[in-house]
Parts: structure tokens; sequence; C-alpha cells
């Protein structure tokens, strides 16, 4: 089963890989760059960039409203989740496999037709568009992520483990908090951090909806308007890129960690990261 | 810990339980009742609905019908936690994020005792399945063997009326099997608590239990001590299901108040004990256990009763051997076992041989 690959799968996952990163090395690149135009040969480095944003009190306050609607969005999303995950895993009711699947949809719904659809009915129900309905936006999109890991989560745990501790007297809710909670925490952490990340970098909706409050990557579209903010934006752009790949191997980290505490073993590879 | 104690006080009282799984009944009308302190074994082949019982007992399932007392109360519908039942689970359901002390002491945490008091019991209870020191270990640092300890540890420290186990050497070797079934044995002696064990095993539930009831698709076939059972099984199927049996078409001659008499094919007549459902004129079988035949191997050896046989073939155990014998000039086969002692020789197949037996190893069997 050792039979190496031939040369032009090799060739072509490189080309891949190039294709897939090169735009995103730029911004460290260019985050350094010492000078106002994006643009080769370098001419220095430099923590200018960097500086700027330290002062820009806009940007400020956009990563605020970021943090803020992408804190309450994980959370949301994964208490959402944890209630769907254990009865999807635990309980048989009639039409179950078409409710998850039909929870499971937005994964697949073009934000723009999620955003729009999302607009239309809030103004309908004449809410005025502020951080929250940017995070019912984000709840509605991340649920999904949060179901997908929390359900491997909670299916690789064995039942009897519930039933040893009923059986020792514990009751449901005991039972809960001493033994279903700390096997699935790890899938947890992983399912708060994943929506955190899917939130903070989130476009589309967040446009759609944001109203006055926005959101880090509708400031950033704004600032694309003026050249000379364009450095500054690749150092931003850096920080943040920086932030959702270390967020998201932490994640992947704590899901694995929680197949294995609760004893998947070739399950390991169910989750979204495949 | 307290002294053994059998009383004859009941313990557990099932009364016509049923249980369905949407077309599957895997329960049809199950009445028993186990005594205080006693080793009881629920044996029978691959869903006849063993752990089903156990689970009524436990309280993880309740029953469509009928009703499950514990110690003199109606349990059928308190949940498992309010009941005087621990269990130790077929895959032990040892809580992974937990140490050795933490669940063995998961119980008396629910119960808000002291500190120190746990602390004295989890080692009381550790010590009890040979596992001092250990309480510090993680769960994935654990043997089967020790697992399965663990498990017992965490039940006993209850103090449980009634332990129930779930085929709980199943998933040990051979050879750690043999151990623990002594093992297990001894600790109920120790204990005095009533131990339920369920099993596919039979010979795990002769060596192990005071009393066993024989299960078969959702029913009690047979409920006895091992020895009766062994030796008085009622039907066919629970014979062949405990051991070896040989089985025999016979004629009934006469049917009386005192006795039976029989015209056993290729055996002849007999007289056995009196049964009052078999009547003059029925045609039945009766059984024979290989070690109540005996071959003669010399001229002057004698018997009861003796025929001639041919042997067919020979299977050597060490031991024992076994041979598989045509009876007298009858198409009828017969298993034969004899214990390989000295002057023995293992006879080849077609040899010619005598065989000899005796009246009261003949058993009459309902259908
Ligand atoms: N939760 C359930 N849902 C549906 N059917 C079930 C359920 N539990 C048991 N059964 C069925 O009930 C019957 C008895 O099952 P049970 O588990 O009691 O058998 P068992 O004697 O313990 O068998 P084994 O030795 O294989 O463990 C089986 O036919 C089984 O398929
Ligand atoms: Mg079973």
């Amino acid at each position: 089963m050792s039979s190496k690959p031939p040369k032009s799968l090799f060739t072509y996952a490189v080309f891949y890989l190039i294709f897939l990163y090169a735009p995103v090395m730029l911004l460290p690149l260019f985050a350094f760059n010492d000078s106002a135009i994006i643009a080769l040969p370098l001419s220095g480095f430099t923590l200018h960039w960097f500086g700027l944003l330290w002062e820009t009190k806009a940007l400020h306050e956009a990563l605020y409203n970021s943090l803020l609607i992408a804190v309450i969005t994980a959370v949301g999303s994964t208490t959402l989740g944890i209630f769907a995950a254990r009865a999807a895993a635990r309980y048989e009711f009639p039409g179950k496999r078409g409710i998850v699947g039909f929870i499971m949809v937005p994964l697949v719904l073009p934000e723009i037709i999620v955003g729009v659809a999302l607009i239309v009915v809030l103004i309908q129900l004449g809410l005025s568009l502020s951080a929250w309905t940017v995070i019912i936006g984000h709840v509605l999109i991340c649920t999904p992520f949060s179901i997908a890991i929390l359900q491997s989560a909670f299916n690789n745990m064995d039942r009897s483990l519930e039933e040893a501790s009923m059986d020792l007297g514990e009751n449901k809710l005991g039972t809960f908090f001493r033994v279903i909670l700390p096997l699935v925490t790890p899938g947890i952490i992983s399912s708060l951090l994943i929506s955190f990340t899917i939130s903070l970098d989130e476009f589309i909706i967040a446009f759609f909806l944001t109203g006055t409050d926005v959101t880090l990557p509708v400031y950033i579209w704004g600032q694309l308007r003026f050249p000379a903010r364009l450095p500054a934006i690749m150092a931003l752009g850096f920080l943040m890129v920086s932030l959702s790949f270390f967020l998201l191997l932490t994640a992947e980290y704590f899901r694995r960690r929680a197949n294995r505490l609760t004893g998947g073993h070739s399950q390991s590879n169910d989750g979204i990261f495949q | 810990m307290k002294r053994p104690q059998k009383t004859n006080k009941q313990i557990i009282n099932i009364k016509g339980v049923e249980k369905q799984f949407g077309d599957v009944t895997a329960l049809n009308g199950v009445s028993l009742t186990i005594k205080e302190g006693e080793f009881f074994s629920l044996l029978g082949p691959s869903g006849c609905g063993k752990t089903t019982l156990l689970r009524m007992i436990s309280g993880f399932d309740s029953p469509n019908l009928g009703s499950v007392y514990i110690d003199g109360s109606d349990m059928t519908n308190v949940p498992p936690n309010q009941r005087p039942t621990n269990m130790v689970f077929q895959s032990y359901a040892i809580f992974p994020h937990l140490n050795v002390a933490e669940n063995v002491g998961y119980g008396l945490k629910k119960q808000k005792l002291p500190k120190d008091e746990i602390k004295l019991r989890v080692e009381e209870a550790l010590a009890l399945v040979d596992l001092e020191g250990y309480g510090a270990r993680e769960a994935h640092a654990l043997s089967g063997g020790q697992r399965q300890r663990v498990a017992l540890a965490r039940a006993l420290i209850m103090k449980p009326k009634v332990l129930l186990l779930d085929e709980p050497l199943s998933a040990l070797d051979k050879k750690l099997r043999e151990t623990m079934q002594g093992e297990l044995r001894k600790l109920q002696r120790t204990v005095g608590i009533t131990f339920v064990l369920v099993t596919h095993d039979q010979e795990e539930a002769l060596t192990m239990s005071d009393r066993i009831a024989v299960m078969f698709d959702g029913k009690i076939a047979q409920l006895d001590t091992p020895e009766g059972l062994y030796k008085r099984p009622k039907t066919k199927r629970v014979a062949s299901f405990i051991g070896v049996m040989n089985f025999i078409p016979a004629k009934v001659i006469a049917s009386t108040k005192t006795k039976l008499s029989l015209d056993v094919e290729a055996l002849g007549k007999v007289d056995v004990g009196a049964s009052d459902t078999i009547k003059s004129g029925e045609k039945i079988t009766v059984g024979i256990r290989p070690e109540m035949l005996t071959i003669l191997y010399e001229e002057t050896d004698d018997a009861d009763n003796v025929f001639s046989g041919i042997i067919v073939s020979a299977s050597y155990y060490g031991d024992m051997t076994y041979y598989e014998v045509e009876l007298g000039n009858t198409a009828i086969r017969a298993t034969v076992s004899m214990r390989n002692t000295a002057g023995r020789p293992v006879l080849r197949a077609g040899t010619e041989t005598r065989i000899g037996w005796g009246y009261e190893s003949i058993t009459v069997l309902d259908g």
C-alpha cells in the first residue's frame, strides 16, 4: 500500500498550495514594508503600520464590535449546538434525520442569500440594524458548525457511562455536570473557538446587517477606498490571519482530545476538518 | 465487612414481567424470586433476554407488564439512582476523566460524606478487590482485569442490597477469567451481598452459582441448583445447553404411582422414578450424560447393564477422551467420555467394545 503518488500529482499539489497561500504570504511582506505603495521591490523593514493601527480610533471601535459579536455568537451557537447534538445523539424522535439535516443546511447556503433574507425579515419585524442583528445572522451560520463538532463528541460517548453514574445514585442533572460535560468539554471549547473565528472573519452578513456598529471586516472594506491606508490594512490583515490560524489550530487540538477522551478511535476524522 | 449470610428472606421478587422492543419480545412472562445472600446466575444463549431482565432489576428499563420488588418494596417505576442495587457493566464503564480513587468514590461524593470518610472507604474498597495503592492511577492506564476490579469496587462501596453483573468476565482472556471466577465467588462470600450474574457461559454459571435460571426466548426454562440442572434437566434444550447429553428415544411400557417402566432403544428395559405427566404407551426421549456411560476394558468388568458398540471416532483431550460410539445394531450414536487413567489406552475407531451404564443415570425429558 506504500506506492508513491505519481509525479504529476505532486506537482499539482505544490501549485495548489502556492495558489492557496501566496496571497496570504503577501500580507506580512507588505505589512512590514517601509513604503506607502503596495508594490515590489520592497523598500525596508518597519513597524510603522502596526503603530498606525494603534492610533486609529475607528478601528478600535470596529474591533470592539467584532469581538463582542464573536464572543456572543460563539456562546450562543455552542449552547444551541449542545442541545441539538445531545438530542441527536441520545434520543429517537420522528423525523430526526430530516430535522438534523435541516439544521445543517445553512452550512451550504450562500451567505449573500442568508444576508438578504435576514435583512428582509428583520426590517419587516421593525428591528433596527445593530450589533445584535449581526449576532443573529452569525449564530445562524455558526450553529451548524457547532453541531457538527459537538455531535462527534456526544456520539463517541459510551452510553453506559451515563448509566453507571445514575446507578451510583447520581441524578440526571448531576450526571450531566459530573460525567457528560467533562467528557465533551474539549468539544465545547473547539466549538467556541471555531464559531468565534467564523464570526470574527465573516463579511457578507455583517455588511448587510451591521447598521452603524461596523465590524472589523466591514471597516477594512471601507478603508480600501483610500490607497494610503492600504499598508495599515495589510498589517491588520496579518494580525487577523495569525489569530484565526492560531484559534483554528487550538480548536482542532481540543476536538481530537475530545475524541480521545470519549474513546472514539477510528472516528477521529469525522469533524469538519476531514 | 459483613459476615456471610444466607437467609431464606426474598430479596428480589419478579412477577410476570413482559417487555417488548417494537416487534421483538425480549421478556415473555418472567417470574422469579432471589434469596438474600445468594449467588444467582441468569444463563442463556445470546438474545434470550438476560441483559433486559437485569436492566429491569437495576431500573434502566421498565417492564410493559408485571412488577419488580426489591427487599419487599415495589420498585417497578423507581429510577436506578433510587434503587438499592448496583451494577458492574459489561464494558465496565470506568469514567475516563477520573482516576481510580475518584471512580470508586463517585457514589459517595454524591452522598456528600466528609472527605476523610470517603478516602477511608475508597481504600477499604480497593483493598477488597486487591487494588491497594492504585487510587492515583489514571483510568486509561489500567489493564482489563484491573478495570473490572475498579468497576467492582465502585459498585461494592455503595453497599448495595443486590449487586448486578452483566457478563463481567467475557472481556477477559481465558486464564484471567478462570482466576476471576474464583475471586468473584470468594468476594461474594466475604461481603455477603446478593449477586445476580448474567452469563452465556454454562461452565461459569455452574462453578460460581448457588442457583441458576436458564433462559430461552425471553422465558425461564428451568431454575435449579447447578447440580440439579446438570443431573435433572427438564427439557432437551436445557440438557444440551448445560454440558453434553446423549438423547435416546424410548417407549413407556407402564406408568404407575411408584415408577415408570421404559423400553429404551438400544439400551433395553429400565425402571425410573414416577411421573404424573407421562402416560403408558407414550414415546419419549431420555437423556444420558457421556460420563455415565463406561467403556468396559476388561472381560471381567461389569455394570448394571451392558451392551455392545462400535467406536466411530475418538477425540483426545489430555485428561479425557471422548468417544463417538454406535450402539448395538442400531444407527444411534452416543458420546462416551472416559478419564485417561492408567491401563486405559485410547481406543481406535472401528474397535468393538462393551459399554456399561447404571439405571440411575437415565434422565426423562419433556420434549
Ligand atoms: N433497546 C433495545 N431496542 C430494541 N431491541 C432490543 C433492545 N434491547 C434488547 N433488544 C432485543 O431484545 C432481545 C433480548 O436482548 P438482551 O440484550 O436482553 O439479550 P441477552 O440475553 O443479554 O443477549 P447477549 O448474551 O447477546 O447479551 C434481543 O432480541 C435484542 O435484540
Ligand atoms: Mg446481554
